[in-house]
């Protein structure tokens, strides 16, 4: 049967046709699909772990366990992941086991542009690249393969434009491979110094093995045209792109396996080809290599080595041609800057740092990002998951050196705060700064699109879960003054900022409210009654005085005649903006 | 440089682009063709700008295409008709909603929504302007301006011959099939 997926649902489908009995993964943009449609193959046990070195470390043990393992991470995931993946490469598998690393050229949804295939080089572990969705699903086959075959792990790795595009795929049937049968082996499983030697020495010659099936595979491949004078060598998206571009006016080289890079199969074809070109996204990746084969090779001096590409970039690039288009009009288009959601539960909070001035503010990644946007402007540092916590401190011990009495806060959400922000809590108690943690409890992973989480009550899968709670964990390990409110009482949260400005040593607030778009659990529903009526403005008493404006709402606009103007088909009755109107000129609107 | 149709939807989030996409593809997957779609999302529940690019015919390399690509501009919004009218082929047609969401910063009386957007899209290409919102609350229902689109677009490109309603049947919820039905209808009769 033939199916429009996307790179990410056939990952999900190949992992559930290869026999995968075990994944476990962190959600991260544009990776996160790959898990959500995992979840639904009931061959397959799968979860959220709460960041993805814990997911890596479930793979592993799995993997030694006999299973066939999958996790699966955004780029930067895998630098949280790299400690176990680094070593896992050394100490071979069981099962077979496959870490997807899902790259984000042109940042759509990412803090940085890093090329992951560095990773394989680095760590050392063999890496398959699909350019398509038949690709990622067939692919994720041979990938176990290859890992049982020559006992390692594999890097599985892929871009957005894999991830979210959708093509046609061809389904198969499942192979039930079963759990092989595992015994204790110290000699292999066990990482300490002496093992790891020789494991390095091992390592080494399945590289060399590797480097002879990357010449043999037909992962990697060549597409010749008869009559074309140029070669291309090329790998993921990037062959699409090309093709698009040269047609049949150039030969192929597409690699699909890429670490080690095939270099008898490169030799053999460059040979062959006077213009020879490498076409890859991002970092010359193949072309360093490439040319260190002695072969003369044109890549990044002509292909941006930043942004996200696509045919008209390589063929400007490649062969000046321009594109003939219809002219905007630059003047009749507006930016569309994200905001945050009509409703949100961050905005009463960024809204009562953002009067504070004089306060540093470390955030964190997620939807509160927004926090740093206009008109809130309440934010001075974004780096990573959980630095939002660590960095408070740093900037805390420095203040403390300069005698700067300018207050500490950082931001973190719930799902941040279970990925990796208790360590760095931990590091605030236990040497003692004189800085307040907020933690944003929105009751969901937000920003990747709502997926369950420690704190939420439920799995991956659906089934009911412990909720890890917050507040009292937070005071077991040692935060004295914590406090939770409800980010939407503007009173509450100020109080709360006003007390932990003055309590000397670390201290904690919960914002505690659920996202405006979760759909509510049964038990939520009766803990977090909804707003059952919106606001509107009264035109009489709004004095155009524009405060309300200063919460950055999406439902409410402005008018220098008429005053501001609330949408009643967006609010979703929050309130916030009413408790800021200096002329209580919001009020409710009767029932929505 | 190659056969393939493609096709560009833009929107704002919350329109229904990626609905839209889905339905399409799907149709043109079933009718025989290689299709490829790919969509930017993310950000997109939040206010900002959306676009999905959907290409097919015999056989489909790249998922996306460059400036001037695209044989039909599809825009829910018309202010997002402008931001990506560098696509559109120069023999290429465009089909617009007459409507306009405002950004964050327009709300806020920070910038206003641009002048003349229709006038200048009609100067530049061919357009084709619906009043796609508008009839979706003449049928009570806003959030079938897509689908009323859809209806327009299925004609303009010469789709017809693709069972349509059998694509909405299978991807919309059953509560909300007959007014997009209904909606579909509206705009494939369009007279334009």
């Amino acid at each position: 049967m033939n199916k429009l997926l996307t790179g990410n649902e056939a990952v999900a489908r190949g992992a559930y046709e290869a026999g995968v009995t075990i994944g476990s993964a962190y959600p991260g943009t544009p990776s996160t699909e790959i898990f959500e449609n995992l979840a639904q193959y009931d061959e397959i046990y799968s979860e959220w772990a709460p960041n993805e070195k814990v997911a890596a470390e479930v793979v592993v043990g799995a993997s030694m366990a006999g299973a066939r393992a999958l996790s699966a991470m955004k780029h930067v995931g895998m630098n949280v992941a790299s400690d176990p993946i680094y070593t896992h490469a050394y100490l071979g598998v069981n099962g077979g086991c496959v870490y997807v690393t899902a790259d984000d050229p042109g940042l759509h949804s990412s803090q940085n542009e890093q090329d992951n295939r560095y990773v394989a080089l680095h760590a050392k572990i063999p890496m398959l690249e699909p350019s398509n969705s038949q690709e990622c699903k067939d692919m994720i086959g041979k990938a176990y393969e290859i890992s049982e075959k020559y006992d390692v792990p594999i890097i599985f790795r892929m871009t957005t434009r894999v991830c979210h595009s959708k093509s046609v795929v061809a389904l198969g049937e499942r192979t039930e491979v079963g759990i092989k049968k595992y015994e204790r082996n110290i000699p292999k499983f066990v990482a300490t110094p002496a093992a790891c030697r020789r494991h390095h020495v091992e390592l080494e010659e399945k590289l060399q093995r590797l480097e002879e099936f990357s010449n043999e595979t037909d992962l990697n491949f060549t597409l010749i045209n008869k009559d074309a004078k140029i070669g291309v060598i090329t790998s993921g998206i990037s062959f699409e792109y090309a093709k698009e571009v040269f047609g049949e006016q150039a030969s192929y080289l597409k690699l699909g396996f890429t670490y080690p890079i095939p270099k008898q199969k490169i030799k053999d074809f460059a040979a062959t080809y006077e213009t020879l070109y490498v076409v890859e996204e991002n970092d010359p990746y193949l072309e360093t290599q490439i040319k260190a084969l002695g072969i003369s090779i044109l890549g990044k001096e002509k292909i941006p080595i930043t942004g996200e590409l696509n045919p008209e970039i390589i063929a400007s690039s490649l062969l000046s041609e321009r594109p003939d288009y219809v002219q905007q009009d630059k003047d009749l288009v507006k930016g569309r800057p994200p905001t945050l959601c009509s409703g949100c539960p961050h905005r009463g909070l960024f809204f009562e740092l953002s009067k504070r001035k004089d306060a540093v503010i470390t955030g964190d990644i997620g939807c509160y990002t927004l926090g740093s946007a206009d008109p809130l402007n309440a934010m001075d540092s974004v780096i990573c998951m959980g630095a939002g916590v660590s960095a408070a401190h740093g900037f805390a011990k420095v203040f403390e050196q300069t005698n700067d009495n300018r207050k500490v806060f950082g931001v973190v959400g719930d799902s941040t705060f279970f990925h990796s922000g208790i360590t760095s809590l931990i590091d605030i108690v236990y040497n003692q700064s004189n800085c307040t943690i907020i933690i944003l409890d929105n009751r969901v992973t937000g920003m990747t699109g709502h997926q369950e989480n420690p704190g939420t009550g439920y799995t991956l899968k659906g089934k009911k879960a412990p909720i890890i709670e917050i507040e009292p964990l937070v005071l077991s390990i040692g935060i004295e003054d914590v406090r939770q409110v409800n980010p939407n009482n503007l009173k509450e949260v100020r109080e709360a900022l006003n007390a932990a400005s003055i309590f000397e040593g670390p201290s904690v607030i919960i914002t505690k409210w659920p996202c405006a778009l979760k759909k509510l659990h049964e038990e939520e529903k009766k803990e977090y009654p909804v707003a059952q009526w919106v606001y509107k403005v009264d035109t009489d008493k709004c004095r155009k005085c524009r405060m309300c404006l200063k919460v950055g709402c999406p439902s409410i606009s402005f008018d220098p005649q008429t005053g501001s103007f609330i949408d009643p088909n967006t609010c979703v009755g929050c309130s916030v903006c009413a408790q800021v109107c200096p002329f209580d000129a919001i009020e409710r609107a009767g029932d929505a | 440089m190659n056969t393939c149709k493609n096709i560009l939807l833009v929107g704002v989030g919350g329109q229904g682009t990626i609905l839209t996409s889905k339905i399409l593809s799907t149709g043109l997957l079933n009718a025989g063709y290689d299709v490829k779609m790919s969509e930017i999302h993310g950000m997109a529940q939040r206010g900002g700008s959306v676009s999905t690019q959907v290409r097919f015919g015999e056989r489909v390399n790249s998922p996306i295409i460059g400036r001037g690509e695209a044989n039909i501009l599809i825009a829910f919004e018309k202010m997002e008709a402008m931001r990506w009218l560098e696509f559109l082929s120069k023999s290429g047609k465009l089909i617009v909603n007459d409507h306009e969401i405002e950004s964050a910063p327009i709300l806020a009386g920070k910038e206003s929504y641009p002048e003349g957007v229709l006038e200048a899209l009609s100067e530049k290409s061919s357009a084709l302007v619906i009043p796609a919102t508008k009839m979706a609350i003449e049928l009570d229902s806003i959030r079938v301006m897509n689908i009323i689109m859809l209806g327009v677009l299925v004609k303009q490109a010469g789709l017809e011959t693709i069972d349509w309603k059998k694509e909405m049947k299978n991807l919309i919820k059953p509560k909300f099939v007959d007014i997009n039905l209904k909606a579909f209808e509206l705009g494939y009769q369009y007279k334009v």
